[in-house]
């Protein structure tokens, strides 16, 4: 997969589920897995830490 | 087969341990995503396949309380409930319900506006821990040592101006060794529990960075455990507890969709395992 924001490459493990995070290692930028059918993947950009989240 | 779901809007490591062992186990498991799930006053039981009980477990607590309850509208067994879920999100309804079953907890103050909580300072003395009434991981949480860091502390929250920032929450300061305890209940059983050892600062949050130590189940640790359990409505929950010098165990939080990556590490007992039998058997009540 390619980065959304800066076109490098994301590798997304053949594990990684639908609501996981990944994080470009180029740009830093947290994407999470929208939808996944076998190795492709359709990534949004991940929600901000809200003030209520936690446990 | 039993048909388990769980309900996320982040997958941690929790959720997928919890779908791993729910598979192991041979029962039906989904996961279903909050963020792309719709419900209206005419949604149907049938319309959906929540299957035979929920777990709710959304990173968001607003979304997962508001989730909980529409689940509920649609009388499917979910944990936690609505009801258990707004006990354990507002630390200040779970102190008052701590308090009123009998469970030692920190003396806490409550105050409704900036003025009311400077008068308190400045009446019980420094330090108060101030923490926001809804909030977790440690954020927010600050000792309140002198009257200097109180007004700037309280400055930011006017500024903020938030509908929560108005409710104000000051602790007294347990003195405790440089850890508290994760206890983790099921039902009416303590199944794990765990030291959270500072790593150096205030705070003992794992998600911080504190070290998770195996803890001893003792009789005391249970019962309050157990105590605190029922005072806000029984289920999976966390409690934290922490060692006052004088009083032994005092409980001052109550956690509703618990993290366990950490205490997994140091748990005799299998945690996931734990929850999903104890929601089979909720949901065959």
């Amino acid at each position: 997969m390619n980065c959304p924001e800066c076109d490098a490459t994301i590798k997304i493990p053949d594990d990684a589920s639908v609501g996981e995070i990944v994080s470009c290692p180029d740009c830093g930028a947290d994407f999470e897995i929208a939808s996944k059918n076998g190795a492709v993947c359709e990534l949004k950009h991940a929600e901000k830490v809200g003030e209520d989240w936690g446990e | 087969m039993p048909k388990v779901r769980i309900v996320f809007d982040r997958v941690r490591l929790e959720e997928k341990m919890l779908e791993q062992k729910a598979i192991e186990l041979g029962h039906d498991t989904k996961m279903i995503d909050a963020k792309t799930t719709q419900f209206t006053t005419e949604s149907k039981k049938n319309d959906y396949d929540f299957g035979d009980v929920v777990l709710e477990r959304c990173v968001s607590y607003f979304r997962g309380l508001h989730f909980t309850a529409a689940l509920e509208f649609l009388d499917i067994p979910v944990l936690n409930r609505t009801e258990v879920a707004n006990n354990c999100g507002n630390k200040m309804i779970t102190s008052l319900l701590l308090k009123k079953h009998n469970v030692p907890t920190p003396k806490t103050y409550f105050s409704f506006s900036s003025e009311a909580a400077v008068e308190t300072l400045e009446k019980e003395g420094y330090p108060l821990v101030i923490k926001p009434i809804i909030g977790s991981w440690g954020r927010g949480v600050i000792p309140l040592r002198d009257r200097e860091t109180a007004d700037a502390i309280i400055e930011v929250r006017e500024l903020n101006d938030g509908a929560l920032d108005r409710i104000y929450y000051l602790q007294e300061m347990i003195n405790r060794p440089p850890r508290d305890i994760r206890a983790i209940t099921v039902g009416d059983q303590l199944i794990a529990a765990m030291y959270r050892t500072s790593t150096g600062g205030f705070k003992t949050n794992i998600a911080l960075g504190a070290e998770p130590i195996a803890c001893d189940i003792t009789k005391d640790l249970e019962d309050i455990c157990i105590k605190a359990s029922k005072a806000v409505g029984g289920g999976i929950l966390g409690i934290d507890v922490m060692e006052d010098e004088k009083r032994g165990f005092v409980v001052h939080e109550v956690n509703n969709t618990v993290e366990f990556k950490g205490m997994a590490k140091v748990a005799k007992k299998n945690i996931p395992k734990e929850m999903i039998d104890y929601a089979i058997s909720y949901a065959k009540r």
